[in-house]
Protein backbone atom coordinates (compact mmCIF):
# COMPACT_ATOMS: atom_id res chain seq x y z
CA UNK A 1 0.00 0.00 0.00
CA UNK A 2 0.79 3.88 -0.19
CA UNK A 3 0.93 5.29 3.33
CA UNK A 4 -2.53 6.83 2.36
CA UNK A 5 -3.83 10.19 1.06
CA UNK A 6 -1.40 12.36 3.63
CA UNK A 7 1.68 13.80 2.68
CA UNK A 8 3.46 10.47 3.93
CA UNK A 9 1.79 9.04 0.50
CA UNK A 10 3.33 11.92 -1.62
CA UNK A 11 6.61 10.83 -0.02
CA UNK A 12 6.48 6.91 -0.26
CA UNK A 13 4.92 6.64 -3.63
CA UNK A 14 4.63 3.36 -4.92
CA UNK A 15 7.49 3.27 -6.87
CA UNK A 16 9.90 4.74 -4.51
CA UNK A 17 9.07 1.46 -2.30
CA UNK A 18 9.34 -0.63 -4.68
CA UNK A 19 13.21 0.65 -5.85
CA UNK A 20 13.64 0.58 -2.21
CA UNK A 21 12.79 -2.73 -1.83
CA UNK A 22 14.57 -4.31 -4.74
CA UNK A 23 17.28 -1.58 -6.08
CA UNK A 24 18.45 -1.77 -9.75
CA UNK A 25 22.08 -1.52 -10.38
CA UNK A 26 23.13 -2.44 -7.28
CA UNK A 27 26.40 -3.37 -8.06
CA UNK A 28 30.05 -2.10 -8.65
CA UNK A 29 30.15 -2.84 -12.81
CA UNK A 30 33.72 -4.86 -13.12
CA UNK A 31 34.53 -2.32 -15.70
CA UNK A 32 34.29 0.38 -13.53
CA UNK A 33 36.94 3.24 -14.05
CA UNK A 34 35.70 6.03 -11.41
CA UNK A 35 34.49 6.32 -8.09
CA UNK A 36 33.57 7.67 -5.02
CA UNK A 37 32.02 7.64 -1.67
CA UNK A 38 29.07 9.48 -0.06
CA UNK A 39 28.60 9.89 3.81
CA UNK A 40 25.59 11.84 5.65
CA UNK A 41 27.58 12.54 8.89
CA UNK A 42 24.38 13.10 10.89
CA UNK A 43 22.23 9.97 9.93
CA UNK A 44 25.03 7.63 9.15
CA UNK A 45 23.86 6.96 5.69
CA UNK A 46 26.41 5.59 3.01
CA UNK A 47 26.68 5.21 -0.91
CA UNK A 48 29.43 4.31 -3.48
CA UNK A 49 28.69 5.10 -6.91
CA UNK A 50 30.48 3.25 -9.39
CA UNK A 51 30.91 4.58 -13.39
CA UNK A 52 32.02 3.02 -16.26
CA UNK A 53 32.94 6.51 -18.53
CA UNK A 54 33.23 6.03 -21.90
CA UNK A 55 34.76 9.12 -23.40
CA UNK A 56 32.08 11.87 -21.72
CA UNK A 57 29.46 8.96 -21.75
CA UNK A 58 28.24 6.98 -18.93
CA UNK A 59 28.30 3.43 -20.11
CA UNK A 60 27.18 1.91 -16.76
CA UNK A 61 26.41 2.94 -13.62
CA UNK A 62 25.63 1.34 -9.87
CA UNK A 63 25.99 2.22 -6.82
CA UNK A 64 26.12 0.03 -3.22
CA UNK A 65 25.58 1.30 0.24
CA UNK A 66 23.27 1.51 3.50
CA UNK A 67 20.62 4.22 3.89
CA UNK A 68 16.96 4.37 4.25
CA UNK A 69 14.20 4.21 1.59
CA UNK A 70 14.51 7.14 0.58
CA UNK A 71 18.58 7.29 -0.34
CA UNK A 72 18.00 3.67 -1.54
CA UNK A 73 15.42 4.18 -3.80
CA UNK A 74 16.76 7.69 -5.28
CA UNK A 75 19.94 5.68 -5.61
CA UNK A 76 18.52 2.74 -7.47
CA UNK A 77 16.39 5.48 -9.75
CA UNK A 78 19.53 7.50 -10.56
CA UNK A 79 21.44 4.68 -11.46
CA UNK A 80 18.52 3.79 -14.56
CA UNK A 81 18.44 7.20 -15.90
CA UNK A 82 21.63 8.20 -16.48
CA UNK A 83 23.09 5.49 -18.39
CA UNK A 84 24.32 6.44 -22.04
CA UNK A 85 24.45 10.16 -20.06
CA UNK A 86 26.95 12.55 -20.73
CA UNK A 87 28.93 14.45 -18.08
CA UNK A 88 26.68 17.89 -18.94
CA UNK A 89 23.15 16.03 -19.36
CA UNK A 90 23.76 14.10 -15.77
CA UNK A 91 24.83 17.35 -14.27
CA UNK A 92 21.43 19.22 -15.76
CA UNK A 93 19.79 16.17 -14.22
CA UNK A 94 20.93 16.76 -10.48
CA UNK A 95 19.88 20.19 -10.77
CA UNK A 96 16.39 19.30 -11.77
CA UNK A 97 16.00 16.73 -9.40
CA UNK A 98 17.25 19.15 -6.44
CA UNK A 99 15.00 21.45 -7.40
CA UNK A 100 12.34 19.24 -7.07
CA UNK A 101 12.93 17.95 -3.58
CA UNK A 102 13.90 20.89 -2.49
CA UNK A 103 10.50 22.43 -3.90
CA UNK A 104 12.34 25.04 -5.82
CA UNK A 105 10.72 23.65 -8.81
CA UNK A 106 6.85 23.74 -8.17
CA UNK A 107 5.83 21.83 -11.03
CA UNK A 108 6.71 18.52 -11.94
CA UNK A 109 6.39 19.47 -15.94
CA UNK A 110 9.14 21.66 -15.76
CA UNK A 111 11.06 18.74 -14.99
CA UNK A 112 9.74 16.66 -17.17
CA UNK A 113 13.37 15.34 -18.09
CA UNK A 114 13.42 13.67 -14.79
CA UNK A 115 10.33 10.69 -15.78
CA UNK A 116 10.32 8.36 -12.94
CA UNK A 117 12.14 10.61 -10.77
CA UNK A 118 9.50 13.39 -10.47
CA UNK A 119 7.95 10.99 -7.76
CA UNK A 120 10.39 12.36 -5.48
CA UNK A 121 8.89 15.31 -5.59
CA UNK A 122 7.00 14.75 -2.36
CA UNK A 123 10.67 15.32 -0.85
CA UNK A 124 10.12 18.48 -1.03
CA UNK A 125 7.38 18.64 2.12
CA UNK A 126 9.99 16.61 4.64
CA UNK A 127 12.82 19.08 4.50
CA UNK A 128 14.64 16.74 7.05
CA UNK A 129 14.58 14.11 3.93
CA UNK A 130 16.18 15.99 1.57
CA UNK A 131 19.78 14.62 2.29
CA UNK A 132 18.52 11.82 1.92
CA UNK A 133 17.15 11.81 -1.54
CA UNK A 134 20.44 13.81 -2.77
CA UNK A 135 23.17 11.68 -1.11
CA UNK A 136 23.57 9.37 -4.02
CA UNK A 137 23.29 12.58 -6.76
CA UNK A 138 26.22 14.38 -4.49
CA UNK A 139 28.08 11.20 -4.85
CA UNK A 140 27.80 10.85 -8.64
CA UNK A 141 28.92 14.70 -8.99
CA UNK A 142 32.11 13.68 -6.91
CA UNK A 143 32.53 10.14 -8.93
CA UNK A 144 32.59 12.22 -11.93
CA UNK A 145 35.22 14.30 -10.80
CA UNK A 146 37.34 11.62 -10.40
CA UNK A 147 40.48 10.56 -12.06
CA UNK A 148 39.89 7.39 -13.41
CA UNK A 149 41.16 4.44 -11.07
CA UNK A 150 42.41 6.61 -8.12
CA UNK A 151 40.98 6.53 -4.78
CA UNK A 152 39.33 9.62 -2.59
CA UNK A 153 37.97 10.56 0.29
CA UNK A 154 33.95 10.23 0.95
CA UNK A 155 31.61 13.10 0.20
CA UNK A 156 29.71 14.74 2.65
CA UNK A 157 26.28 16.06 2.86
CA UNK A 158 27.73 18.41 5.40
CA UNK B 1 13.15 29.32 48.18
CA UNK B 2 15.01 26.49 46.78
CA UNK B 3 14.17 23.79 49.04
CA UNK B 4 12.14 21.19 47.11
CA UNK B 5 8.67 21.05 48.03
CA UNK B 6 6.73 17.61 48.46
CA UNK B 7 4.50 19.03 46.14
CA UNK B 8 2.03 15.60 45.31
CA UNK B 9 1.19 14.43 48.82
CA UNK B 10 1.65 10.97 48.00
CA UNK B 11 4.52 9.57 50.03
CA UNK B 12 5.72 7.02 48.39
CA UNK B 13 2.53 6.44 46.17
CA UNK B 14 2.67 6.99 42.45
CA UNK B 15 2.62 10.36 40.81
CA UNK B 16 -0.12 12.38 38.98
CA UNK B 17 1.10 12.28 35.41
CA UNK B 18 -1.91 13.74 34.29
CA UNK B 19 -1.18 16.67 36.82
CA UNK B 20 2.81 16.56 35.65
CA UNK B 21 1.66 16.65 32.27
CA UNK B 22 0.02 20.20 32.68
CA UNK B 23 2.78 21.32 34.22
CA UNK B 24 4.63 21.25 30.42
CA UNK B 25 3.08 23.85 28.06
CA UNK B 26 4.71 22.42 24.97
CA UNK B 27 2.99 19.05 25.88
CA UNK B 28 -0.61 20.98 25.06
CA UNK B 29 -0.76 21.04 21.33
CA UNK B 30 -1.25 18.48 18.51
CA UNK B 31 1.47 17.93 15.82
CA UNK B 32 -0.15 17.35 11.87
CA UNK B 33 -3.61 17.07 13.89
CA UNK B 34 -2.41 14.35 16.21
CA UNK B 35 -1.80 14.56 20.17
CA UNK B 36 2.22 15.29 20.84
CA UNK B 37 3.68 11.95 21.73
CA UNK B 38 7.02 13.06 22.82
CA UNK B 39 9.58 10.65 23.13
CA UNK B 40 13.02 12.11 22.36
CA UNK B 41 14.13 12.92 25.59
CA UNK B 42 17.39 11.59 25.71
CA UNK B 43 18.14 13.94 22.99
CA UNK B 44 16.32 17.14 25.03
CA UNK B 45 14.03 17.28 27.66
CA UNK B 46 10.67 19.71 27.94
CA UNK B 47 10.44 22.22 30.28
CA UNK B 48 8.25 22.79 32.94
CA UNK B 49 6.64 25.89 33.70
CA UNK B 50 8.43 26.47 37.14
CA UNK B 51 11.72 26.66 34.35
CA UNK B 52 10.42 29.60 32.01
CA UNK B 53 8.73 31.71 34.83
CA UNK B 54 12.16 31.03 36.96
CA UNK B 55 14.11 32.42 33.71
CA UNK B 56 11.63 35.17 32.84
CA UNK B 57 11.46 36.45 36.41
CA UNK B 58 15.37 36.58 36.70
CA UNK B 59 15.13 38.90 33.26
CA UNK B 60 12.51 41.18 34.16
CA UNK B 61 13.67 41.55 38.20
CA UNK B 62 16.78 40.35 38.96
CA UNK B 63 19.66 40.70 35.72
CA UNK B 64 22.44 42.26 36.68
CA UNK B 65 25.96 40.71 36.68
CA UNK B 66 27.34 38.69 39.54
CA UNK B 67 29.92 38.61 41.73
CA UNK B 68 30.98 42.28 41.35
CA UNK B 69 27.98 44.74 41.73
CA UNK B 70 27.81 46.47 45.55
CA UNK B 71 24.25 47.32 44.39
CA UNK B 72 20.97 45.69 44.66
CA UNK B 73 20.05 43.81 41.36
CA UNK B 74 23.77 42.67 41.48
CA UNK B 75 23.75 41.07 45.22
CA UNK B 76 20.27 39.64 43.68
CA UNK B 77 21.95 38.08 41.15
CA UNK B 78 24.57 36.70 42.88
CA UNK B 79 22.19 34.76 45.49
CA UNK B 80 20.03 33.66 43.07
CA UNK B 81 22.99 31.73 41.26
CA UNK B 82 24.71 30.92 44.19
CA UNK B 83 21.42 29.32 45.39
CA UNK B 84 21.15 27.37 42.02
CA UNK B 85 24.51 25.74 43.00
CA UNK B 86 23.32 24.84 46.29
CA UNK B 87 20.02 22.85 44.64
CA UNK B 88 23.19 21.38 42.03
CA UNK B 89 24.98 20.41 45.22
CA UNK B 90 21.73 18.77 47.16
CA UNK B 91 20.05 17.28 44.02
CA UNK B 92 23.45 14.99 43.53
CA UNK B 93 24.46 14.79 47.19
CA UNK B 94 27.80 16.47 46.93
CA UNK B 95 29.45 16.91 49.98
CA UNK B 96 29.86 21.04 49.49
CA UNK B 97 28.83 23.33 46.94
CA UNK B 98 32.47 24.27 45.78
CA UNK B 99 32.85 21.46 44.37
CA UNK B 100 29.77 22.40 41.51
CA UNK B 101 31.04 23.93 38.99
CA UNK B 102 28.91 25.43 36.34
CA UNK B 103 29.60 24.68 32.29
CA UNK B 104 27.54 24.24 29.14
CA UNK B 105 26.86 20.82 29.39
CA UNK B 106 28.09 17.20 29.91
CA UNK B 107 30.16 18.04 26.82
CA UNK B 108 32.08 21.10 27.86
CA UNK B 109 32.46 18.84 31.64
CA UNK B 110 34.36 16.16 30.04
CA UNK B 111 36.47 18.69 27.57
CA UNK B 112 37.30 20.58 30.80
CA UNK B 113 38.12 17.36 32.68
CA UNK B 114 40.39 16.26 29.43
CA UNK B 115 42.13 19.74 28.83
CA UNK B 116 42.92 20.39 32.94
CA UNK B 117 43.76 17.36 34.89
CA UNK B 118 44.06 15.09 31.68
CA UNK B 119 46.38 17.32 30.28
CA UNK B 120 48.56 17.63 33.43
CA UNK B 121 48.39 14.19 34.17
CA UNK B 122 48.76 11.86 31.54
CA UNK B 123 51.98 11.40 29.77
CA UNK B 124 53.25 9.44 26.78
CA UNK B 125 52.63 5.80 26.71
CA UNK B 126 49.72 6.47 29.58
CA UNK B 127 46.60 5.04 29.33
CA UNK B 128 42.65 6.37 29.43
CA UNK B 129 40.02 3.80 29.82
CA UNK B 130 36.55 3.96 28.63
CA UNK B 131 33.99 1.60 27.56
CA UNK B 132 32.81 0.58 24.36
CA UNK B 133 29.21 2.23 24.94
CA UNK B 134 30.34 6.03 25.54
CA UNK B 135 28.72 9.14 23.55
CA UNK B 136 31.09 10.43 21.49
CA UNK B 137 31.54 13.43 24.03
CA UNK B 138 33.04 11.26 26.14
CA UNK B 139 35.42 9.38 23.47
CA UNK B 140 36.50 12.52 21.59
CA UNK B 141 38.02 14.65 24.32
CA UNK B 142 40.23 11.26 25.52
CA UNK B 143 41.10 10.77 21.48
CA UNK B 144 42.43 14.06 21.55
CA UNK B 145 44.03 14.29 24.76
CA UNK B 146 45.88 10.99 23.89
CA UNK B 147 46.70 11.85 20.44
CA UNK B 148 49.08 14.96 21.70
CA UNK B 149 50.22 13.34 24.77
CA UNK B 150 51.35 10.22 22.68
CA UNK B 151 49.20 8.37 25.13
CA UNK B 152 46.32 5.23 24.91
CA UNK B 153 42.78 4.97 24.61
CA UNK B 154 41.77 1.76 25.80
CA UNK B 155 38.06 0.34 25.41
CA UNK B 156 36.24 -2.07 27.37
CA UNK B 157 34.37 -4.04 26.04
CA UNK B 158 30.66 -5.07 26.24
CA UNK B 159 28.24 -8.06 25.70
CA UNK B 160 25.23 -8.57 23.22
CA UNK B 161 23.12 -7.31 25.93
CA UNK B 162 24.94 -4.32 25.78
CA UNK B 163 26.41 -4.47 29.46
CA UNK B 164 29.86 -3.48 30.16
CA UNK B 165 32.24 -6.61 30.98
CA UNK B 166 33.40 -6.01 34.04
CA UNK B 167 36.11 -8.48 34.09
CA UNK B 168 37.55 -7.66 30.95
CA UNK B 169 37.38 -3.56 32.35
CA UNK B 170 39.27 -4.85 35.47
CA UNK B 171 41.63 -6.49 33.18
CA UNK B 172 42.41 -3.11 31.03
CA UNK B 173 43.52 -1.40 34.25
CA UNK B 174 46.91 -1.35 34.23
CA UNK B 175 49.67 0.90 35.70
CA UNK B 176 50.15 2.80 32.99
CA UNK B 177 45.68 4.03 33.63
CA UNK B 178 45.32 7.31 34.76
CA UNK B 179 41.75 8.01 33.77
CA UNK B 180 38.33 5.87 33.87
CA UNK B 181 35.70 7.74 32.14
CA UNK B 182 32.32 6.05 31.76
CA UNK B 183 28.93 6.55 31.48
CA UNK B 184 26.41 6.12 34.16
CA UNK B 185 24.02 5.50 31.69
CA UNK B 186 23.99 4.42 27.90
CA UNK B 187 22.34 7.19 25.46
CA UNK B 188 21.94 4.66 22.62
CA UNK B 189 21.67 1.53 24.90
CA UNK B 190 20.03 2.54 27.77
CA UNK B 191 22.45 0.35 30.13
CA UNK B 192 22.74 1.44 33.92
CA UNK B 193 26.73 0.48 34.64
CA UNK B 194 27.70 -0.64 37.82
CA UNK B 195 29.51 2.73 38.43
CA UNK B 196 30.07 2.03 41.85
CA UNK B 197 31.32 -1.66 41.52
CA UNK B 198 33.77 0.40 38.33
CA UNK B 199 34.62 3.33 40.62
CA UNK B 200 35.77 0.77 43.04
CA UNK B 201 37.80 -1.48 40.91
CA UNK B 202 39.44 1.64 39.43
CA UNK B 203 40.40 3.12 42.86
CA UNK B 204 41.80 -0.18 44.05
CA UNK B 205 44.54 0.97 40.83
CA UNK B 206 44.80 4.27 42.26
CA UNK B 207 42.62 5.63 38.69
CA UNK B 208 40.27 8.41 39.36
CA UNK B 209 36.67 7.63 37.42
CA UNK B 210 34.71 10.34 35.09
CA UNK B 211 31.43 9.72 35.36
CA UNK B 212 29.51 10.71 32.09
CA UNK B 213 25.99 11.50 33.96
CA UNK B 214 24.01 12.70 31.05
CA UNK B 215 21.63 10.01 30.88
CA UNK B 216 21.20 9.12 34.37
CA UNK B 217 20.27 12.10 36.75
CA UNK B 218 16.68 12.64 34.33
CA UNK B 219 15.57 9.50 35.84
CA UNK B 220 17.97 7.84 38.70
CA UNK B 221 18.54 9.14 42.02
CA UNK B 222 22.34 10.10 41.84
CA UNK B 223 24.50 10.35 44.54
CA UNK B 224 28.27 11.16 43.94
CA UNK B 225 29.49 10.22 47.41
CA UNK B 226 27.92 6.90 47.61
CA UNK B 227 29.00 6.30 43.94
CA UNK B 228 32.46 7.46 44.98
CA UNK B 229 33.21 8.90 42.05
CA UNK B 230 35.77 11.65 41.63
CA UNK B 231 33.96 13.83 38.77
CA UNK B 232 30.40 13.35 37.94
CA UNK B 233 29.33 15.22 34.43
CA UNK B 234 25.93 15.87 33.11
CA UNK B 235 23.69 18.60 31.05
CA UNK B 236 20.74 20.86 32.15
CA UNK B 237 18.46 20.31 29.54
CA UNK B 238 18.26 16.78 29.51
CA UNK B 239 16.66 17.08 33.01
CA UNK B 240 13.97 20.20 32.22
CA UNK B 241 16.57 22.62 32.59
CA UNK B 242 17.18 25.24 29.97
CA UNK B 243 19.67 24.30 27.00
CA UNK B 244 23.57 26.11 27.59
CA UNK B 245 23.99 25.51 31.26
CA UNK B 246 25.39 21.64 32.66
CA UNK B 247 27.87 21.01 35.82
CA UNK B 248 30.98 19.18 36.43
CA UNK B 249 31.04 17.80 39.74
CA UNK B 250 34.64 16.86 41.18
CA UNK B 251 35.72 16.11 44.71
CA UNK B 252 37.36 18.94 46.09
CA UNK B 253 40.77 17.76 46.82
CA UNK B 254 41.33 16.68 42.95
CA UNK B 255 39.78 20.17 41.37
CA UNK B 256 41.95 22.18 44.30
CA UNK B 257 44.73 20.46 42.50
CA UNK B 258 43.70 21.17 38.61
CA UNK B 259 45.40 23.68 36.64
CA UNK B 260 42.56 26.34 35.64
CA UNK B 261 40.69 25.67 32.05
CA UNK B 262 39.91 29.13 30.79
CA UNK B 263 41.38 32.35 31.09
CA UNK B 264 39.45 35.67 32.32
CA UNK B 265 37.70 37.52 35.03
CA UNK B 266 35.99 35.91 37.67
CA UNK B 267 37.97 33.12 38.03
CA UNK B 268 41.35 35.33 39.46
CA UNK B 269 42.02 36.37 42.77
CA UNK B 270 44.58 39.26 41.83
CA UNK B 271 45.82 39.84 38.28
CA UNK B 272 48.97 41.81 37.59
CA UNK B 273 51.18 41.74 33.89
CA UNK B 274 54.17 40.26 36.06
CA UNK B 275 51.74 37.66 37.90
CA UNK B 276 47.86 36.40 37.97
CA UNK B 277 47.13 34.57 41.36
CA UNK B 278 43.68 31.80 40.57
CA UNK B 279 40.82 32.00 42.55
CA UNK B 280 39.10 29.59 44.74
CA UNK B 281 37.35 26.39 43.47
CA UNK B 282 34.64 26.73 41.62
CA UNK B 283 35.36 30.27 40.28
CA UNK B 284 38.59 29.15 39.06
CA UNK B 285 37.05 27.38 36.22
CA UNK B 286 34.48 29.47 35.47
CA UNK B 287 36.42 32.37 33.49
CA UNK B 288 34.12 34.86 31.78
CA UNK B 289 30.20 35.95 33.19
CA UNK B 290 28.53 32.93 33.54
CA UNK B 291 25.28 32.03 31.88
CA UNK B 292 22.88 33.17 35.10
CA UNK B 293 19.65 32.65 33.81
CA UNK B 294 20.66 29.31 32.54
CA UNK B 295 21.99 28.15 36.60
CA UNK B 296 18.78 29.72 37.50
CA UNK B 297 16.71 28.07 35.02
CA UNK B 298 18.68 24.68 35.91
CA UNK B 299 17.99 25.26 39.82
CA UNK B 300 14.22 25.51 39.41
CA UNK B 301 14.19 22.36 37.04
CA UNK B 302 15.81 20.63 39.55
CA UNK B 303 14.02 21.55 42.31
CA UNK B 304 11.18 20.53 40.50
CA UNK B 305 12.29 16.63 40.06
CA UNK B 306 13.16 16.87 43.80
CA UNK B 307 9.10 18.02 44.27
CA UNK B 308 8.30 15.00 42.46
CA UNK B 309 10.92 12.77 44.13
CA UNK B 310 13.75 11.13 41.83
CA UNK B 311 12.23 7.83 43.58
CA UNK B 312 9.15 8.53 42.14
CA UNK B 313 10.23 9.65 39.26
CA UNK B 314 12.78 6.45 38.55
CA UNK B 315 9.73 4.20 39.35
CA UNK B 316 7.40 5.77 37.13
CA UNK B 317 9.81 5.92 34.41
CA UNK B 318 10.86 2.10 35.12
CA UNK B 319 7.05 0.97 34.68
CA UNK B 320 7.05 2.96 31.32
CA UNK B 321 10.43 1.15 30.28
CA UNK B 322 8.86 -1.95 30.86
CA UNK B 323 5.87 -1.94 29.42
CA UNK B 324 7.63 -0.06 26.32
CA UNK B 325 10.50 -2.94 26.06
CA UNK B 326 7.00 -5.79 26.29
CA UNK B 327 4.56 -3.74 24.09
CA UNK B 328 7.24 -2.43 21.02
CA UNK B 329 9.80 -5.43 21.78
CA UNK B 330 6.74 -7.75 21.06
CA UNK B 331 5.87 -6.09 17.66
CA UNK B 332 6.80 -8.27 14.96
CA UNK B 333 9.92 -7.50 13.02
CA UNK B 334 10.89 -5.41 15.75
CA UNK B 335 14.48 -6.28 17.43
CA UNK B 336 15.51 -4.48 20.55
CA UNK B 337 19.29 -2.86 21.09
CA UNK B 338 20.21 -3.25 24.20
CA UNK B 339 18.77 -5.55 26.30
CA UNK B 340 20.65 -5.02 29.47
CA UNK B 341 19.30 -5.93 32.91
CA UNK B 342 19.97 -3.34 34.30
CA UNK B 343 18.04 -0.61 31.73
CA UNK B 344 16.92 3.28 32.27
CA UNK B 345 15.26 6.08 29.62
CA UNK B 346 15.81 4.60 26.57
CA UNK B 347 14.65 1.75 24.46
CA UNK B 348 16.78 1.17 21.06
CA UNK B 349 15.74 -1.01 18.26
CA UNK B 350 15.48 -1.64 14.97
CA UNK B 351 12.44 -2.71 12.46
CA UNK B 352 12.60 -5.44 9.71
CA UNK B 353 12.67 -3.63 6.12
CA UNK B 354 11.82 -0.22 7.53
CA UNK B 355 14.85 2.22 7.78
CA UNK B 356 15.20 3.83 11.04
CA UNK B 357 14.43 7.19 9.07
CA UNK B 358 11.60 6.24 7.45
CA UNK B 359 10.24 4.87 10.90
CA UNK B 360 11.17 8.46 12.23
CA UNK B 361 9.67 10.00 9.21
CA UNK B 362 6.07 7.87 9.65
CA UNK B 363 5.58 8.18 13.36
CA UNK B 364 6.40 12.27 13.23
CA UNK B 365 2.83 11.78 11.11
CA UNK B 366 1.54 10.01 13.99
CA UNK B 367 2.40 13.10 16.26
CA UNK B 368 4.87 10.40 17.69
CA UNK B 369 8.61 12.61 18.03
CA UNK B 370 11.61 9.87 18.43
CA UNK B 371 15.36 10.16 17.89
CA UNK B 372 16.65 8.03 14.44
CA UNK B 373 20.09 7.57 13.52
CA UNK B 374 23.38 6.06 15.12
CA UNK B 375 23.40 8.57 18.51
CA UNK B 376 26.42 9.87 18.63
CA UNK B 377 27.52 6.86 19.65
CA UNK B 378 28.50 5.37 16.24
CA UNK B 379 30.88 2.11 18.12
CA UNK B 380 28.02 1.08 19.59
CA UNK B 381 25.78 0.77 16.16
CA UNK B 382 29.44 -0.88 15.30
CA UNK B 383 29.15 -3.31 17.69
CA UNK B 384 25.88 -4.57 17.04
CA UNK B 385 26.25 -4.33 13.35
CA UNK B 386 23.64 -2.00 12.38
CA UNK B 387 23.93 1.90 11.28
CA UNK B 388 20.99 3.24 13.00
CA UNK B 389 18.93 2.78 15.60
CA UNK B 390 15.34 4.23 16.55
CA UNK B 391 15.09 4.99 20.50
CA UNK B 392 12.47 6.07 22.20
CA UNK B 393 13.24 7.76 25.63
CA UNK B 394 11.23 8.71 28.41
CA UNK B 395 10.82 11.49 30.59
CA UNK B 396 8.26 11.40 33.69
CA UNK B 397 5.57 13.29 31.97
CA UNK B 398 5.33 10.06 29.32
CA UNK B 399 1.97 8.04 29.82
CA UNK B 400 1.40 4.12 28.55
CA UNK B 401 -0.58 5.89 26.12
CA UNK B 402 2.18 7.24 24.49
CA UNK B 403 4.12 3.73 24.17
CA UNK B 404 0.84 2.65 22.91
CA UNK B 405 0.49 5.55 19.92
CA UNK B 406 4.71 4.45 19.26
CA UNK B 407 3.47 1.20 19.02
CA UNK B 408 0.56 2.07 16.50
CA UNK B 409 2.71 3.93 14.59
CA UNK B 410 5.15 1.25 14.41
CA UNK B 411 2.51 -0.75 13.14
CA UNK B 412 1.52 1.84 10.38
CA UNK B 413 5.42 1.85 9.40
CA UNK B 414 5.11 -1.94 8.47
CA UNK B 415 2.46 -1.76 6.79
CA UNK B 416 3.69 1.10 4.44
CA UNK B 417 6.75 -1.04 4.29
CA UNK B 418 4.90 -4.57 3.92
Amino acid sequence: MTADKTDLGDLYQEIILEHSKAPRNYRKPAAANQEAEGYNPLCGDRCAVYINMDGDAIRDIGFQGSGCAISRASASMMTQILKGKTRAEASELFEQFHKLVTGEEKTVANASDLGKLAAFAGVSKFPARVKCATLAWHTLQSALDDKPDSKHDPVSTE
Amino acid sequence: MSTAVDRTGLGSAALDVEQIRRDFPILDQTIHGKRLVYLDNAATSQKPRAVIDAIVRYYQHDNANIHRGVHTLSMRATEAHDEARETVRHFIQAADASEIVFVRGATEAVNLVAETYGRANVSAGDEVLITAMEHHSNIVPWQMLCEEKGAHLRVAPMNDAGELELDAFEKLLSPRTRLVAVAHVSNALGTVNPVRKIVQLAHAHDVPVLVDGAQAVPHLPVDVQALGCDFYAFSGHKVYGPTGIGVLYGKEEVLAEMPPYQGGGDMISSVTFEKTTYNVVPYKFEAGTPDIAGAIGLGAALNYVMGLGMDRVAAHEHELLEYATEVVGGLPGVRLIGTAKERAGALSFTLDHVHPHDLGTILDREGVAIRTGHHCAQPVMDRFGIPATARASFAVYNTKEDVDALAKGIRAAREVFA
